[in-house]
Parts: structure tokens; sequence; C-alpha cells
């Protein structure tokens, strides 16, 4: 349900005034009067501390955060936090999530900081709720203030028979309490309703078909858009003819500022519409696959300052040149695609000059600013709302829909919606980006890390900085341009940078003839990483494997956003047979579990989408343009794909809490790449490890292929399940 | 019965029943069950995922089997019974298959979980009890993007024992 809308967006209003009851109802506010204590990385949180939780008069509890559930499960684990502080069921929270008219301003959901940012402000404003609500029963006469409990959503004075329900207590009142950022929190030891395993409540609506994605809204009058896209990124519009499109009857054709597009009665006659639109566009030469590795060396470009990072310490070059052991490579990723089963998709609606924007993207608040720059209008006359996405993986950042769907709809004069068609989605969002890494790294006679030269182009900085001691290092990274759009994937660079590090590590500790778990040990001084890499290899059975013709095991581990990951993978290749990963186990631990069968189900998960681009994920392109831009053409992991997978996790109530949805993911690659040479005796330096069967030949055509959406006149029996056993990638 | 009309190009009339419902339908005879279902329809429970019968999010029922609703085309539905994941629980009580997705948590963003709700099934329909192998063989066309593969195969076999039980004895 969508709350009525503020008289301005909250976070852009000053705290003493904003009309939370005209809203939200009667009933009790709650609100942080600063930074909370323990959360909030790099401003990355709302500069006020923002957050607020409401109390109404049925007693149910609506919390607030800028951050959005995208199938990493964040919407349960953070009304957890809620629901222990305020001592009340966990149905009984409503968790209102990216919103920007309702909700605290926010970076975006990335990064794994739900859980370190988000969940300590929810926590200290809700406990500051409760005890507001054992302030107002005290004032009420319930009892003595200090023996006053707040238990199962109600107020009781133990040994009277008075207990008052929340509701209750609230009813008439319209009071706005202070909390102190400071407010002590409940210790994750007396935990009653998180840290433990809870189902859903809302999991019925998903097996039913009920809940609403927000290509599911059908609002009143609604009509459906399309956009006209470039051939490729960067090119520039010449002319277009818009005649044949809007001369067929139902269709509104909008050109205005550079933007085309369709709006229609159905998705089809919209996309339809546009691929009528003669455009003619100028483009310049871009490089292909083959010539990329050098493109990405020689175009440099700049970013943010958390995309790059350095270390330099002592003398690599020489200590170096004086290891007995050295390994000198290069390590390559290529472009990949989130592929996220939900497809981009906005809805938008105006109201006089007011819109509201409902649409699948990791950043609302980013995606505000985006439309009102596009569109020239105040960030106040905004609402960008975010439903249940279909997932994200990083690659749902920005504004691009939401800025088209509220074009078309200010033009057409209705509600439109507008959702990318599968190769839309694979050419118009952005890829992990191609990278290239150049490692010398050298360890002395007992199998210590002595020397570590990294340098990587393209990749990004993140889990950029080895977890190993060594003494001599020169580590660094660059940015380039990118004939094709890159940006954000889950765990950011530290799949790359991890895949990188851990392979060389594992070809480091068999010239030094050194079992490879153990010279991680050795090398290693965080006590809470060794302990994990320990737990997996007797988890994995590690000192009992048997060597075996066509059969690998391999391990690496990583160190990215507080969590630490150990990996065991074993595979089977044998020259006759497609290569299988058999088993993952990964150990993850970061601090303080909150909601363990979510972080055991997104460890699952992780494994097997890592799966997918240390085997066989890869975007194929020519020219700028995306050769394989269908999920025929695009491999992604599948049922047949699925190994043995045990997550095991660490809890460290005393720790606070790390995400958990990016890190279990580092070090996957780099445990099948170690585990597939020992299989093959071959090393494979880049992702993916196997030749990609699907790759489709190069099309010399001319202009994008047309949105694929729907073919017509299919089977018309329909094709259930088919096996993909065929189509399989195999060892290069 | 409901009926409508599109907009485009020639039409021609066509009966077949969604959930029990039945439809009549004066449409261009090349445009697919999908879009049928969700935009006329207004059936949303099944989902767009690739337009090309790759992915398994649009799976419905047809006469029973387990079928891809972008490959369907409306001229071929004469007379046709098609059940949607909408149409699957009755008097708001979940099947065995809704039920084990729900107790295992079988699901992520959810996004795909309709159509694999619906291919599990017609898989358990046709083979009560599958095997691990036959699970996967059975299941390998719908994509779960967030690798819940594991928790799915794992509602299934639940679903087989929860089948296996007397109806009042599955909760």
């Amino acid at each position: 349900m969508t709350l009525p809308r503020p008289r301005r967006p909250w976070d852009r209003t000053d705290p003493a005034r904003r009309d939370y009851f005209e809203v939200l109802g009667e009933g009790l506010l709650a609100q942080l009067a600063g930074r909370p204590a323990g959360g909030g990385a790099r401003g990355w949180s709302p500069p006020s501390g923002g957050a607020w939780v409401h109390v109404g008069p049925s007693g149910g509890i609506r919390a607030f955060t800028g951050k959005v559930e995208v199938g990493q499960g964040t919407r349960v684990a953070l009304s957890l936090a809620v629901a222990e502080e305020l001592r009340v069921p966990l149905a009984r929270v409503d968790l209102v999530m990216g919103d920007t008219d309702l909700c605290p301003w926010d970076m975006g959901t990335f990064g794994s900081r739900s859980m370190p940012d988000a969940a300590p402000a929810l926590q200290r404003v809700a406990a500051g709720a409760r005890e507001a609500l054992l302030d107002l029963a005290a004032d009420k006469g319930i009892g003595p203030r200090d023996r006053l409990e707040a238990v199962d959503g109600a107020v009781t004075a133990p040994g009277r028979s008075g207990t008052v329900a929340y509701g209750a207590l609230v009813t008439g009142e319209r009071r706005i309490v202070a909390v102190d950022p400071a407010q002590p929190l409940t210790a994750a030891s007396g935990w009653r309703v998180a840290g433990r395993p809870i189902a859903d409540p809302r999991a019925e609506e998903v097996v039913t078909g009920r809940r609403t994605y927000t290509s599911d809204l059908r609002l009143p009058g609604m009509r459906y858009g399309a956009a006209l896209h470039p051939p490729r990124m960067g090119s520039r519009l010449i002319r277009a003819d818009l005649g044949a499109a809007a001369s067929r009857p139902g269709v509104q054709v909008v050109h205005e500022d550079g933007f085309i597009g369709a709006v229609a009665a159905s998705p089809r006659e919209a996309h339809s519409a546009v691929a009528a639109i003669r455009a003619v566009w100028e483009e310049t030469p871009e490089p292909g696959e083959a010539e990329i590795e050098t493109f990405l060396r020689h175009h440099p470009a700049s970013g943010d300052d958390w995309d790059t990072a350095e270390r330099h310490e002592g003398d690599p070059v020489s200590a170096l040149a004086a290891a007995p052991f050295t390994v000198q490579a290069s390590y390559r990723t290529a472009y990949i695609a989130h592929t996220p089963l939900e497809t981009r998709a906005a809805v938008a609606e105006w109201t006089g000059t007011r819109v509201t924007i409902w649409v699948g993207t990791q950043t609302p608040f980013r995606a505000r600013e985006y439309v009102a720059t596009a569109l020239g209008i105040p960030l106040e006359d905004i609402r960008v709302i975010v439903p249940y996405t279909g997932a994200g993986f990083g690659g749902k950042h920005g504004g691009d829909v939401a800025a088209a769907a509220a074009r078309l709809a200010r033009a057409a004069g209705a509600p439109v919606e507008l959702t990318y068609s599968r190769e839309e989605e694979f050419r118009w969002g952005y890829f992990r980006p191609m990278a290239i890494i150049d490692l010398k790294a050298g360890a002395d006679r007992d199998g210590h890390l002595a020397a570590w030269i990294f340098h990587n182009v393209n990749a990004g900085a993140a889990a950029l900085l080895p977890p190993y001691r060594i003494p001599h290092q020169a580590v660094d990274n660059e940015l380039s341009e990118s004939p094709l759009a890159q940006g954000p994937y889950r765990s950011l660079a530290a799949n790359t940078n991890n895949f990188a590090r851990e392979c060389a590590i594992d070809e480091l500790a068999e010239r030094a003839g050194i079992d490879p778990v153990e010279f991680r040990q050795r090398n290693l001084d965080d006590e809470r990483l060794r302990v994990v890499l320990r737990r997996a290899a007797e988890t994995a059975g590690w000192a009992d494997w048997h060597r075996e013709a066509g059969r690998g095991r391999g391990v690496a581990i990583g160190l990215e956003k507080g969590g630490r990951v150990a990996t065991i993978a074993t595979v089977t290749a044998r020259d006759d047979r497609p290569v299988r990963v058999d088993r993952i186990v990964t150990v993850y631990e970061a601090g303080t579990i909150v909601h363990p069968e979510n972080l055991r189900s997104q460890i699952e998960g992780a494994a097997v989408q890592a799966l997918g681009g240390a085997l066989f994920e890869a975007i194929h392109f020519d020219q700028g343009r995306i050769r394989n831009a269908r999920l025929s053409e695009y491999r992604v992991p599948r049922f047949s794909d699925l190994p043995e997978i045990e997550a095991v996790l660490l809890d460290r109530p005393d720790i606070p809490s790390a995400g958990g949805g990016e890190t279990p993911m580092i070090a996957v690659a780099p445990a099948i790449a170690n585990a597939l040479y020992e299989a093959t005796g071959r090393r494979r330096r880049t992702l993916p490890l196997l030749e990609d069967d699907l790759m489709p030949p190069p099309t010399p055509t001319a202009g994008a292929r047309r949105p694929t959406r729907p073919r017509a006149g299919g089977s018309s029996r329909g094709s259930p399940a088919r096996s993909r056993g065929t189509r399989r990638a195999s060892p290069r | 019965m409901t009926s409508f009309v599109g907009e485009d190009g020639p039409t021609s009339s066509i009966r077949f029943t969604v959930n029990d419902r039945p439809i009549s339908v004066a449409i261009r005879p090349d445009r697919n069950l999908l879009e049928v279902l969700r935009v006329e329809l207004g059936l949303t429970g099944t989902k767009y995922g690739c337009g090309e019968g790759e992915c398994g999010s649009c799976t419905v029922l047809l006469n029973g089997r387990a079928t891809r609703s972008c490959q369907v085309a409306v001229g071929d539905l004469a007379g046709a019974t098609v059940v949607t994941v909408e149409g699957l629980a009755r008097d708001g009580r979940l099947t065995p298959v809704q039920q084990a997705f729900v107790e295992v948590g079988a699901f992520q963003c959810g996004f795909c979980t309709p159509g694999m709700v619906v291919a599990a099934t017609a898989l358990l329909r046709r083979s009560p009890h599958p095997a691990d192998a036959e699970i996967r063989a059975a299941m390998d066309g719908n994509v779960c993007r967030c690798g819940g593969y594991g928790r799915i195969l794992r509602a299934i076999r639940r679903a087989a024992e929860i089948s296996a039980l007397p109806p009042e004895a599955r909760g």
C-alpha cells in the first residue's frame, strides 16, 4: 500500500516541520536526533543520521529506511532489528523502504551497507521508541517507570494486572520523541526474535503470484511506453523520421531534449512503434574484443575517490629479485551482465506538477536527482518509490527508466509503464567491467610472502589490498574508458582482485612446495580469517583428499567489507565430459548474525552466481555492439550446474554485523580456478575459465537489432522445460 | 465471460479458459499468451523474463502441461485450458508445492518463483516422487538468477512429501 504524500519530502524538510501525523495518523513518532553510534561509513548514511519509527493505534509499527529490497533479504533482516528492540513479533513491523518522500535519505543499496549502516540506525530509534512507550505508560499511571517492561507489543507492570497494548497507549497521541543516537541496544545474547531462523511473513504472496513488482503495477488509465536507443553507447542522433511511428493508431510519439519514445495501449505496440522510427546516428570507431586489452591499458579515466586505492611499502622490486619462488602473470576478466530476472521497469503518474515514479532501482534518491535534472523540475515535486524488485546485483543503479517513464507520462497525460525487453536490459544497462591484473609476487624459502606487485586496470579498488602479511608491496589500480557501459556489480571489484590474488597465491604455494591451506595460514595475521580458513578446510575434508585423475580441489579466501570468507571447491574435468563443479564449501564470518537463514541463502546464491562468472559468463561485442544480448546467447547458471553447496556460518555476537550479500561470493571463482588447475594441470588465468560455446558468430549487420519481445508465432504447443545438457561449456 | 479487443491489425475471435474463467478474445492471433495474461487480463503473477522461452518465468499450465506462455500464440489457444500461478491455490489454501516453497524459504527476489511453482506442479503431477536428477532435468529451463536452486530442489522434494500426506495432515 502506498502511503499518502507529505507536503514535502521528509528528507528535505526540517525535522520539526515534517507532517508525520497527517501522513501516518496519530501515534508516537520516534526519530534519531543525530548520527547513530556504530553506523554510517564515509558519509553513505543520512547526514542527519535520520531514522524514524511510528507506532500507531492499531499497535502496528512503521519503520522507514532508504534501503531497498532486491532479493537480498534486507526487508526481513531490518524488520527483525526493529521488532527485537520494540519487543513485538516480526509481522507487526511494516518497513517502508525506498520511498523518497517518506524515508531517510540514503546513498543507495550497494556495498553491503544495509546491515552495518541502516540496521544500527533502526535499532537505536526502535529502542528509543520502546523507552518512550514506557515513559508514556508511566505518565498514564500504568505503574512506576522503573518497574515497567515492554513485552510482546505491550507495557506491563510486573505483579500488577495492568498490561496496556502499545496501540491503546498511543491512541489520541501525536507525540514526537527525539532519540539519543547513543541509545543503548539489546545485547545479541538477549535477543528473542532476531538471530534465529524465522519465516518471511510475506512469503505467501510470492508463491501465489500476488506480489507486485514494478512491472506488475496496473494504474487506472495506464498506458505503455518504450524508448528509442542509439545503436551503441555514445552514438549521437543526427536525425529521426518519426512519421511512420506517429501515424499508427493509438500511438503517441514523444521527442523532447534528445529523448525519443512512444506510448501505446500495450508494450508490444509501444516497442513496435519505436522500431518504426527511422533514426540516423553518428558513430565513431570502437575497439572490438581483439583490441580491447590494448584499449583499456591506454585509455585512463578518472573516478570517485572510492574507485582507487594504493599501498606502497618497502622495496618490492628488490625483494622480488631476491625471492626464490616467484610468479609473474596477468589475469583477465570479461565484461559480464547482471541479468536480473526482472528487467528495468518504471511506472510514472503525474498529479499537477508533481510526479510519482515507481521504479526498480537500487538508488531511489539518486534516481530522484536524475529525474529532476533530466526533466528540469524540483526534487520536491518528485516521489520515487521502489516496489519489490526482481533482483539487481549492483546492476540497477540510476534513474534512466524513471526519467523515460516520467517524460512519457507527462506527454501522454496518463500513467505510463515502461519495462525493458531482455535485449534492452542487456544493451542499455551496464556491465561488470572487463579488467586486467598484472601481478608479480615472491615468497622466501620458508613460504613467507616477500614481495607483492599488483596493478589492476579497470577492475576497481574493492579488495585491492592483500589480507596477507607482506613486507614489500606496491599495489594500485587505474580506471579506464570503456567501449561498453560499465558499472557496479555484486561485490564490485572484489571478485576480480580476489580472483587474481588467490590464484597467484596458489601458484606461489605450488612453487614453494607447500600445501595451499598451510601456505595461506603461514602468511595470515588476521585471526578471524585464520579461523574461517581452518573451518573451511575441516568442513571440506581438505586433509583427507585423495588425488584422482580428472578431479581437483581448490581453496581461496577473502576479506572485504568486514566479512571473512573461505571457499573450497571441487571439480571434475575429464576430456570427454563438460567441466562440472561438484561441491562448494563456503565458511563466512561477518560479526553478529541477525537473520541466519537469509545469510545462508545469500551464501548459497552467491556461490551459484559466482560459478557463472567463473566458468562461462561473458559479454561478446564488436564495434561497441553487444553480440549476445539474449538469454539464449548469454549463458547463466541453471539447475544442471548446481553443485552441492555447504554454507557454514560463524556467529560473532561480540562484533557488529557486516553485510552478507557480497563478500561470500569473492572466493568462489579463484577456488574453482585452483581446482580446475589441479584437475587439468593447466593454469587458466582468464575469467570465464571455459570457452563459451554459446558465442554467436560475428554479426556484420549495421543497426541494432530490434527488440525481440515478443516473438510471435512461436511453438504453439509451447516448450516444456528443455534439457540444456548439450550446451554446457567445455574446457578451452 | 471476459472479452477484449486488441488494437492493431486484423483480429480473430478465440475462446479459452484461464483459471476456470471463460475468456473470449478478438485479437491478432499472433499475439502471445503472456501478453494477454499480463496486459489484457491483469494476471501479473506470470512474469516476463526473456521473451524467447529461455528463462521459464512465464510458465503456465496449458492443458495441464508446463508451457512457456511467451511462446504460445493466442491463435492456437481455441478451446484450451490455461492455469496460471494465481489459479493453483483453491479457497485460499496453498498447494503442497506452494506450501513447501514457503516452508523452505525457496526464494530470494521471488521473481522466478511463480514459474518455478508452476513447473514444479506439473512435474509432481507427472512424477509424484521424482529423483533429484529428474527434478534437475525437469526444472533446467527455469532460471533463478539469485542462484536459489538448492533451496528450490529441497522445496520440490518437500512438496512430494507433503503431497503424499492425507489432506488433513498437510498443515
